[in-house]
């Protein structure tokens, strides 16, 4: 005899606790299973683990406060963490593994543009639900995405005309790294800056990661422009700031504008390089809230960084859980059908204020604005819409409020 | 005008500096060191750490990365390098591994994350080297707007060549140096005692490396991966220069960062680039062995 009865017994039951806790289980389920599979796809190495390393942190603290307080619907997450290496390829294995293998209904993840494009084709094939926290450049409408950060018109619709009307400047330098995001960007840009009456006078990319700003900086400073637009991205950053103060030019004269320069590339560069510069973003650390304090104090502790700085994405990729948390609650299910149809105008106050999930195109409403960084690397609010506003991923293609592009019934291709 | 010159010069000045180790690394001694970047890395996280933890600026930095970046060439030439002198596909892969060990040191804080201890200055994160400010402020002289801190790289880059060249050829080390590089038997049948002149002139090499960190960090960010990107161009200025040839090294960085500066300017710097990789490879299609080369192991 092989198998005693007593290792049968043993594999049995192990094989019936292995099925209750099969993710998914519970929308069919009569009895409520005790956990609930979650994937996080971030890279956690390569060159872009300095940002998404922060970004997977924010999703693991909101996981492990919703655990602490009682779990989703008395059920505790389970979350299961993958590596996408900086690589949009890694990405789509690492997705197609967390989807194909392991069966999740609701992945989190992602910070470039890339890397969402490089995953999204596993998503909608079998159709699971992505969250997806970075600001992005907007013309896209999957049914399979949850877009938590700003799109184009939630960070320029007010940067542009507070540009030209308030600092009073018209002549405009729009430089960005070269890919699909600054380009996007800059295409929006061009609209609102000739509705305002102003001028772009040069469009101008670099490679991403380009460090040797010299020569970009003196046609900044040849052009006549008064004002500089930066769409630029990543470790560049932080070369192009120190090349700018390092050939005399000063922000109160000819300030960088940016839709791009958080919190973390200030760190990096130092902060008397960003002095006097402008950022556009929902979220600043400095937003000077009790509910904003304790995220940045939670987080601190959570990392174990006294210094540790939070910015948009991150914060994004903290209030999306809780978004999740609730649409899976209000749905009674983890099925991605039920869970979209569920998130669709879920309502949660997050540390910038209170965020919305749009139900036609299932973007969020956030509150744009701007900041002026100071000395100490911290923005100073100096403006703020007063109420969120609504995600229009095709606004450089003519999408209005009255005019939707993307709906709950997907692209209407025909406006284009 | 002056201005675009300055710019070449500049990038001139910058690709010399990373590539004057290499030149001895690789030209003098045949070791393809894919670590070089690495070299230089651990240049910049030595001025960071000692800004942060021991409030010592630049110019401290300088003399203290030399010490680092030289003693981490020392260990790696005495660990691996010694063992593959003439084998130069061998030294190719064995530094490689040698680079992505030393970057995970950097972002692990030499393992000590893994028990739950940060270190400032160390990790994955991005860090920065504060430049004091009289370097920053540009003036004008004359009409011309001097920038202070790539006319300081300029300086010291000169420096450091003059000083590579005195010792190179008006020191018996140097001598001896310049007998291995054409015949190391020969060499070691007269007497010089090949194995320590080359774990010497190995460390010094590295030495530069680390003084290139300093100076990089200055302007451009600090992290684990800095290296790869400058360690290409350092290959490619030694190569057009001629291996082993100072001046070739030098005349090769000055052409290349004068080229890619007027390009930068007149079109823009993703073009740029591709000039100066076109450039490159007429110069090594017309002379193979480089500008100045000479028969060596």
């Amino acid at each position: 005899m092989t198998t005693s009865r007593r290792n049968f017994l043993k594999q049995s039951s192990a094989f019936g606790a292995a099925a209750a806790l099969g993710p998914g289980l519970y929308a069919g389920a009569a009895q409520a299973a005790s956990s609930i599979d979650v994937g996080v796809l971030f890279s956690l190495t390569g060159g872009l683990s300095i940002i998404e390393k922060s970004l997977a942190d924010a999703t693991m603290m909101a996981i492990e406060e919703i655990n602490a307080s009682g779990g989703v619907d008395g059920m505790m997450i389970n979350p299961i963490m993958e590596d996408g290496a900086s690589d949009p390829k890694t990405y789509n294995e690492k997705a197609s593994k967390l989807v194909i293998r392991d069966r999740m209904q609701t992945v989190f993840g992602s910070y470039t543009s890339a890397s969402r494009k490089a995953v999204l084709p596993v998503f909608e094939k079998r159709n699971s639900l992505y969250f997806y926290p970075t600001y992005y450049e907007g013309f896209e409408c999957s049914k399979n995405v949850v877009y938590t950060g700003a799109v184009p018109n939630q960070q320029l619709s007010n940067f542009i005309p507070w540009i030209i009307n308030t600092l009073g400047k018209k002549k405009f330098f729009i430089v960005g790294s070269n890919y699909i995001y600054p380009r996007e960007m800059a295409k929006v840009s061009k609209i609102l800056i000739e509705q305002h009456g102003g001028e772009w006078i040069a469009d101008e990319y670099l490679e991403l990661g380009h460090s040797e700003w010299g020569a970009m900086v003196k046609k900044i400073k040849d052009s006549g422009c008064d004002v500089v637009l930066s769409n630029v991205v990543g470790d560049s950053v932080v070369a192009f700031y120190r090349e700018f103060k390092n050939q005399g030019l000063t922000h109160d004269k000819l300030p960088i504008c940016a839709t791009v320069t958080s919190e973390i590339e200030i760190a990096a560069m130092g902060a008397e390089f960003a002095q006097g510069s402008f950022t556009s973003f929902p979220y600043f650390q400095a937003i000077d809230t009790d509910r904003n304090h304790a995220f940045i104090e939670r987080y601190r502790k959570y990392v174990n960084d006294p210094k540790a700085v939070t910015h948009h994405a991150l914060e994004s990729s903290y209030f999306q859980v809780y978004l999740w948390k609730q649409a899976v609650e209000k749905a009674k299910s983890t099925k991605a059908d039920a869970v979209r149809e569920g998130v669709r105008g879920q309502v949660f106050e997050a540390a910038n204020g209170t965020v919305t999930v749009d139900p036609e195109n299932l973007h969020t409403y956030l509150t744009p604005r701007i900041a002026q960084w100071g000395a100490d690397g911290q923005g100073t609010i100096i403006d703020e819409y007063k109420a969120p506003v609504e995600p229009l991923p095709y606004v450089a293609y003519g999408e209005t409020a009255e005019n939707l592009f993307c709906t709950a019934k997907g692209l209407d291709s025909s406006k284009l | 005008m002056s201005d675009i010159i300055f710019i070449g010069l500049s990038l001139s000045s910058i690709l010399l500096l990373i590539a004057l180790g290499l030149s001895i690394t690789y030209g003098a001694m045949g070791v393809i060191n894919m670590a070089h970047g690495e070299l230089v890395m651990i240049g910049a996280y030595t001025a960071v750490l000692a800004g942060l933890h021991l409030n010592l600026n630049l110019f401290f930095a300088l003399p203290l990365a030399f010490v680092t970046s030289g003693l981490a060439g020392l260990v790696i030439e005495r660990l691996v390098i010694r063992r593959l002198y003439g084998r130069i596909i061998d030294t190719l892969l064995a530094t490689w591994g040698v680079a992505i060990l030393l970057q995970q040191l950097v972002r692990l804080e030499f393992g000590l994350s893994f028990l739950g201890i940060h270190v400032e200055g160390l990790g994955p994160g991005l860090q920065n080297m504060t430049v004091p400010g009289f370097l920053t402020q540009p003036f004008d002289i004359a009409g011309i707007t001097i920038q202070p801190y790539r006319s300081f790289i300029i300086v010291v880059t000169l420096a450091l060549t003059a000083l590579t060249w005195w010792l190179m050829y008006r020191t018996p080390t140097g001598v001896q140096v310049r007998a291995i590089m054409r015949n190391p038997q020969i060499a070691a049948a007269c007497g010089i005692d090949v194995r320590r002149v080359s774990a010497l002139t190995f460390a010094y090499g590295s030495g530069l490396a680390g003084v290139a960190g300093v100076l990089l960090a200055g302007f451009k960010t600090v992290m684990p991966e800095m290296g790869a990107a400058v360690v290409i161009d350092g290959f490619l200025v030694v190569v057009v220069g001629g291996v082993g040839s100072l001046l070739g090294t030098l005349l090769s960085a000055a052409v290349l960062g004068q080229i890619n500066g007027v390009f930068a300017i007149l079109t823009n710097d993703i073009l740029a680039r591709a000039v100066v990789f076109g450039v490159v490879i007429a110069l090594i299609l017309w002379r193979p062995r480089g500008l100045f080369s000479f028969k060596s192991r």
